[in-house]
């Protein structure tokens, strides 16, 4: 018996004694000098509803990445007929993803085939029809590359997010994959919401092109647009009104650079102490804009980024050193962030926001202040009233309950499990269904003493005959937490995580402990009748 | 101290019929508010929408709010939240914006435009797009019904299978009349809603299983006693820890209502109603149950079975 209760208590001790190291560092503002290095530091993680910040879920549209995909596949294919001489009349992206060639008649179509074969066997021919001579074919990628396009187009995603989260700096941002298309992203602590999403949703598609200056920009407004021109604006907003000017641009369709170009892109400031944002190019990128600017000295170019002219300066002389800026009229936050989008790259898609759940500081922190106030009141009320109804026992009841609150917090911390306001609702609900298996226990003895049995054959015969109630009300609790684990998202899987380890704590110290308190008592003392 | 007294003999199984009544009306009402609304009033969480909660400096009217929003072109409902006096108001829209010119950005603007002199805060906003809405829905249902099997399966194994009918269908209740009084009262049924109802169900099953586990073991030891009057005894015996349970949890239950915020007040409603109606179930709907079900269907050999 002896030794049985050495090790009961040993093993009581070492989980309360755990569980309170693991607390400490919560309930201090900060762990003093003296802490060990070597135990825990942290502190339990509040959820984005408590401490305040982001949450979004972003889906990338990854038919765009494929459909892009299909319009670099079209004009290579373009190019190469053409050096091949295989005569198509015709031969454009339709449906968004496909290609569809016209051939002049069957023997040229046959030389097509053997040469796509050959050249690009990525596409299958879906349909084929026969028009006179002409050869109408259909193409489509084969599934396969497609999938992979996908797949790639999220994973540049994530990686491009990434980076600008890191470039923008937001202190333990959680950044995952999620499903096949979408990108959960948790922001904590964020000030700015509207300016985060406006760094993290941009595509940042930069693109150099020429504008057209031989045709009138006002006949095209008209509707009148030559063939390969597009219109463009530029907005520019008046500083002191807010009011946004469009201004329209005659651009030629046909992009001369991208993004892929640049190595860096910096902000600097002008003689004026305007912002602008510097750009250097890699030695591909040097070497093209080299050749661009010396074929078209005199001419302007556009820089478009998300097909928003930002600014269309006159080539002045060939730009060689690999350099060039992006003027417009700035403020230092914008131009700031419009640097961190150019450096981290742009995104193989655009992508949409699926949900945005944003909340304030201040009202985490009123969350946070009620939340404490219920369970400190809920707390006190449980517990004065287990010792008015079961005296001694009931402290003993108290006791446990306690315990079973640092254990919650412990194994919290011990885990890096977050705590969200469901979360501490799970935990005051927990308060009031751990004493259960005590008042299920107490019950049983009490049956057991009104029988007449001794105190400690009453002790004995309740503990065992409650114990497998408890065990089955506990287990089928569990069963519906887990399943709240399984599906539950952010705050709600922060309460099947409390309510979980809540359960599984109150049976420890419910049974465990009380009974350890109770044989050491009775052990030690005689006692004629129980105060229960 | 003691609330039941030992030897308390309550005939709840008489009682089953009014019982029965009242939970026929209740589940009733509840389920013809359903089909009035249409439905369930879901909430953003999983009609789509945008929610967004404002403080202003001082007091303002929610019509103006509403009517700031219209300058905009927006339409949406406005709720005062928590107490009088805070200036503190819940914004509900349909639209979602998933471009990234904000809703929140938008109405903050024009909320500062028509309450000059005022600030305003924007202290949460929720966008979900409606194929999250629709996403979340569906997993909803599934998680009440993989939770409504896993009990299944577990009560089936650890007692006999009428056991487990009468514990489901008590669980069937349970849900029922809180998904009931929501509509009533038109409250909003939310991602924390749905938490609490599976909360319910765990709850609720706890007190049931309790009552249950004391058959069993009464039916081992009265074997010449009906089966129903085994089922009262036992569901007498089990009174005083029922009601106690109850009243410790109902006890937090209700200071969260009370004390927790506006944030998760439908939350903490919930679960209020349905540790009331949990405990309620147990003795007077998964018992009689099945006692009902035994008449109905007398398996052979089950008083020798244990």
């Amino acid at each position: 018996m002896k030794g049985k209760f050495r090790w009961r208590l040993v093993l009581i001790l070492f989980i309360l004694i755990g569980a309170v190291i693991y607390c400490f560092p919560t309930l201090v503002r900060e762990t003093p000098s003296w802490w060990p290095r070597f135990f825990p530091q942290d502190k339990i993680n509040l959820g984005l509803d408590l401490q305040g910040g982001m949450h979004l879920i972003l889906e990338v549209e990854t038919a765009k990445a494929v459909e892009s995909a299909a319009e670099r596949i079209k004009n290579d294919l373009k190019t190469d007929l053409k050096k091949e001489h295989i005569f198509a009349t015709y031969l454009d992206r339709v449906q968004g993803d496909k290609i569809e060639v016209a051939l002049l008649n069957p023997d040229v179509k046959e030389k097509f085939d053997a040469y796509r074969t050959e050249k690009y066997p990525l596409l299958q021919e879906v349909d084929a029809t026969q028009a006179g001579d002409r050869v109408k074919v259909l193409l489509e990628m084969d599934p396969r590359y497609r999938k992979d396009l996908e797949r790639s187009a999220v994973d540049q995603a994530l990686e491009t997010i990434r980076n600008r989260i890191d470039q923008f700096g937001v202190s333990e941002p959680e950044i995952a994959r999620q499903g096949e298309n979408r990108i959960l992203i948790q922001l904590p602590g964020i000030k700015d919401p509207q300016r985060a999403k406006d760094l993290l949703g941009k595509t940042a598609l930069l693109e150099f092109k020429l504008v057209d200056e031989e045709y009138s920009l006002q006949r095209a407004l008209t509707g009148d647009i030559p063939f390969g021109d597009v219109i463009l604006y530029q907005k520019i907003e008046d500083p002191k009104t807010g009011a946004v000017r469009r201004v329209p641009y005659l651009i030629q369709d046909k992009t001369l650079m991208t993004g892929d170009a640049l190595k860096d892109a910096r902000v600097s400031f002008d003689q004026n102490n305007m912002p602008f944002i510097a750009l250097s190019l890699n030695p591909p990128g040097a070497r093209n804009f080299d050749r661009i600017t010396a074929e078209n000295v005199g001419r302007h170019l556009a820089i478009i980024l998300d097909n928003n002219v930002y600014s269309a300066p006159v080539i002045r002389q060939r730009i060689s050193g690999g350099e060039a800026v992006i003027e417009g009229r700035f403020t230092l936050d914008e131009a700031k962030d419009l640097a961190i989008i150019l450096r981290a790259g742009s995104l193989p898609a655009p992508v949409q926001i699926l949900e945005e759940r944003t909340v304030g500081p201040s009202l985490g922190q009123d969350s946070i202040n009620k939340g404490i106030k219920s369970i400190i009141i809920g707390g006190i009320l449980v517990v004065l009233f287990m010792i008015v109804y079961y005296q001694l026992a009931g402290v003993v009841a108290d006791l446990a309950l306690i315990m079973n609150l640092i254990i919650i917090m412990g194994v919290l911390a011990a885990f890096r499990g977050t705590l969200t306001l469901p979360g501490i609702a799970g935990l005051v609900l927990t308060v009031g269904m751990a004493v259960d298996a005590n008042v299920l226990i107490f019950e049983r003895i009490r049956e057991e003493v009104r029988l007449g049995k001794p105190p400690r054959a009453a002790l004995e015969t309740g503990y065992s005959k409650a114990f497998l109630t408890i065990m089955d009300a506990n287990v089928t609790t569990l069963i519906a937490a887990v399943v709240l684990l399984q599906f539950g998202t952010g705050p709600i899987k922060g309460f099947a995580v409390t309510l979980s380890i809540g359960i599984a704590a109150s049976m420890f110290t419910a049974i465990v402990v009380t009974r350890f308190i109770f044989d050491s008592f009775l052990h030690n003392v005689r006692v004629k009748r129980l105060s229960i | 101290m003691e609330i039941i007294k030992s030897g308390t003999t309550i005939d709840f199984m008489a009682k089953r019929k009014a019982a029965f009544l009242i939970s026929g009306i209740l589940i009733i009402a509840g389920i013809v508010s359903l089909i009035v609304h249409g439905g369930p009033n879901y909430g953003i969480d999983f009609a789509g929408g945008t929610l967004i909660q404002v403080r202003f400096s001082q007091p303002v009217s929610p019509s103006e709010i509403r009517q700031g929003l219209t300058d905009v072109g927006l339409t949406g409902t406005v709720q005062r939240f928590g107490a009088e006096g805070i200036g503190e108001y819940i914004i509900r829209l349909q639209t979602t914006s998933s471009d990234l010119e904000g809703l929140s950005a938008t109405i903050n603007d024009a909320l500062a435009k028509r309450f000059k002199g005022e600030t305003v805060e924007i202290r949460r906003t929720e966008m979900v797009g409606p194929k999250v809405g629709k996403d979340l829905r569906t997993k909803g249902l599934q998680a009440i019904i993989f939770a409504l099997i896993g009990i299944l399966i577990y009560i089936s194994w650890r007692f006999k299978f009428r056991f487990a009918v009468g514990a489901v269908a008590a669980l069937a209740h349970d849900v029922l009349i809180t998904i009931g009084v929501f509509s009533l009262t038109n409250k909003e049924f939310s991602l924390p809603v749905l938490a609490a109802l599976l909360t319910i169900v765990g709850y609720s099953l706890n007190d049931t299983i309790v009552v249950y586990d004391r058959i069993r073991e009464n039916m081992g030891r009265m074997r010449r006693e009906v089966f129903e009057k085994t089922v009262n005894i036992s569901v007498n015996e089990t009174l005083s820890r029922t009601i106690l349970t109850s009243g410790t949890t109902l006890i937090v239950v209700l200071v969260l209502f009370l004390m927790g915020g506006g944030v998760i007040h439908d939350f903490t409603f919930a679960l209020l109603i349905g540790v009331i109606v949990g405990t309620y179930s147990s003795i007077f709907v998964a018992s009689p149950l099945v006692v009902m079900w035994q008449k109905r269907f007398p398996a052979k050999g089950d008083k020798r079975r244990k």
